[in-house]
């Protein structure tokens, strides 16, 4: 057992056991659920564990959208497979939440009454096929240079959680290439198909990295606590990076006008998104908002009776072994 | 121990490979493809038994689309789970039956599924009962289950090689299919006053498309060793209900008899809004890959 030297507190004592947290995170150590921890190092990741847990459940939805009329018996079985995916990173998220106090219904009934967040990217409609390509490459692709780095997240159990999906993100993200592939490869129509979707999908997703470095409140913390470890811009910039080539072997024009490579820089100089737009999305009033918390609370009311009935059997099935046992 | 937290990371540096290459940056052009999961490719399907991959592939595709809807809508995430596993199941049964079926004239899965119109489709009606509440979607999940079930076990003999491959394949998923289904009748028999109303009025309502299963077709004569003869299968299936519904102190419905006729393509009037949807988008780009 290690006795850490106290340090000299700044501005008023610290506990010995605040003192192992904050060696715990100099160290690039794992906080475990049972270790001391910050009150508010807690709520964030509560916060943002939940609100990555929402965006996989409300994320089922865009591509559920197109299960029944995928156009080949092979893309149905891939999307199906792919939007199941989603439901079991939701369970993962879920799981690795509770163990910081929190209950899964609670956090359900948070979506359900709106005082939740979850990712505004699944507040944007599918109308085409070629959407499911969009947000297999775009979405998936942005989700994993987000979650990348969440796999070295200081709390074990969200970062252990986050190594069992961002294996699955990236075959997500090549099903979503190869499905504009596909497209890509076909009939102008279906060239065009994928042109207006990447059109439409591209600058949704570079706002998922989040609001430009000089304009969001908690990444500094979260940096600090290495909850997160890259900034925002960072993490964008690297996308588009990567985006580039493989637009390029897709014969896809990603729709930025300013995007051109410096060389100075040795990196891309690109547009902003519509921050207006992210702001109103955020705030509700995107293309699907309603929509998406309506299948949601639909499902959830619907299957009341359904998970009334599971509890009550199962009650009674404990109930008879316990007699039975006696 | 480091203070620049969040300062970019030199080139080299781990993580930066892995965000630029291993996860992600690396896309391989290969297809991913599920074909491997598709028997029988390859051989070329005499016409009657194509006609009879025809029933199976139709039954196992419309009940497959049915099941997809569940998906995001599920009463629990686990059930959106395990529903999307049944229709996965489901599809990959489908595939190996249309394929072969396919193989008779021609013509690919897909050109199966989706350019045959609703009286060219196979399907027995109980396949096309819509998904109404929960207890409807397991009532009749369950029947299609204990029928494939027994189906499949006779199938794995059969004189064509092919089919009796699919069975042999198909039937270790369908007693998951009817492992899920039949926990869902316990429970829902057994659960609350409401969801055992809402399982019997499911099992009412579903119970008039059981005989058409067991129905025997002209083709059945000219198909003997190698289709299953669909009236043997009765007492397997009644046997395995029973068992099930005095468990879960159920009675069997009784009431009316459907006509039937899916195999001739006389079809529910749910089938058409089904293919409808399920063909839309592959009809506006005939030829076209995906
Ligand atoms: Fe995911
Ligand atoms: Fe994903």
């Amino acid at each position: 057992m290690t006795i850490s030297l106290p340090t000299r507190p700044i501005g008023g004592d610290i506990s010995a056991e605040e003192q192992q947290f904050n060696d715990l995170i100099a160290q690039d150590s794992r906080i475990e659920p049972r270790d001391w921890m910050p009150e508010a190092y807690r709520k964030t990741l509560i916060r943002q564990i939940a609100q990555h847990a929402h965006s996989e459940i409300i994320g089922m939805q865009p591509e559920s959208n197109w299960i029944l009329r995928a156009p080949s018996l092979k893309r149905k079985a891939i999307l199906i497979a792919k939007v199941q995916d989603e439901a079991g990173h939701g369970l993962y998220l879920y799981s690795a939440a509770q163990t910081l106090g929190v209950g899964r219904d609670e956090m359900t009934e948070q979506l359900i009454a709106g005082t939740a967040r979850y990712s505004s990217i699944f507040n944007y409609a599918t109308p085409t096929w070629a959407d499911m390509g969009s947000i297999g490459w775009l979405v998936d692709g942005a989700a994993i240079c987000n979650q990348v780095p969440l796999c070295r997240a200081s709390y074990g159990p969200y970062g252990r959680a986050m190594v069992r999906i961002c294996k699955e993100e990236s075959f997500h993200q090549r099903q979503g290439f190869e499905i504009l592939l596909e497209l890509m490869n076909g009939t102008p129509e279906q060239r065009q198909m994928a042109q207006e979707s990447v059109n439409r999908w591209y600058w949704p997703a570079l706002m998922m990295f989040g609001p430009p470095d000089d304009d969001s409140p908690n990444s500094a913390r979260s940096m600090a606590w290495k909850i997160k470890r890259f900034s925002n811009d960072e993490l964008r910039r690297r996308f588009v990076g990567m985006l580039v080539p493989q637009a390029e072997v897709l014969g896809l024009t990603l729709p930025d006008p300013d995007l051109t490579w410096n060389e100075e820089k040795q990196a891309y100089d690109m547009g902003q998104p519509d921050w207006d737009e992210f702001h109103e999305v955020l705030a509700g009033r995107g293309q699907m908002n309603a929509q998406r918390m309506q299948r949601r609370r639909d499902a959830h009311d619907e299957g009341a009776w359904v998970r009334e009935a599971a509890a009550a059997y199962a009650a009674r099935q404990s109930a008879t072994t316990e007699r039975v046992v006696a | 121990m480091s203070t620049t937290t969040g300062t970019p990371p030199a080139a080299g540096d781990t993580t930066a490979a892995t965000l630029t290459s291993d996860e992600h940056g690396n896309i391989e052009l290969g297809k991913l493809t599920l074909a491997a999961e598709v028997i029988g490719q390859g051989t070329v399907a005499p016409p009657a038994v194509a006609e009879y991959a025809l029933w199976l592939g139709d039954d196992a595709l419309v009940l497959a689309q049915n099941l997809g809807w569940w998906i995001s809508r599920a009463p629990e995430l686990e059930e959106d789970i395990a529903i999307g596993n049944i229709a996965l199941d489901l599809i990959g049964h489908a595939r190996s039956f249309l394929s072969y079926a396919g193989s008779a004239s021609g013509r690919t899965e897909d050109e199966m599924a989706y350019f045959r119109g609703e009286e060219e489709y196979r399907s027995a009606q109980l396949f096309e009962q819509a998904n109404g509440d929960f207890a409807h979607t397991i009532a009749r999940n369950f029947i299609a289950g204990c029928f494939q079930h027994a189906l499949y076990e006779r199938l794995q003999g059969s004189h064509d090689e092919t089919l009796a491959a699919i069975a042999a394949k198909s039937i270790k998923e369908v007693d998951y299919h009817v492992d899920h289904a039949t926990q869902w009748v316990l429970r829902l028999a057994g659960g609350t006053a409401k969801s055992r109303r809402r399982l019997i009025v499911g099992f009412a309502d579903v119970w008039p498309y059981v005989d058409e299963l067991f129905r025997d077709e002209p083709l059945n004569d000219e198909l003997a060793g190698v289709a299953v003869r669909q009236s043997t299968l009765r007492p397997a299936f009644d046997t395995r209900v029973a068992a099930v519904f005095a468990e879960a102190e159920l009675e069997v419905p009784v009431g009316f008899t459907a006509t039937g006729g899916g195999r001739v393509g006389k079809h529910h009037e749910t089938l058409g809004p089904l293919l409808a949807e399920m063909q839309v988008l592959a009809r506006q780009f005939p030829g076209a890959a995906w």
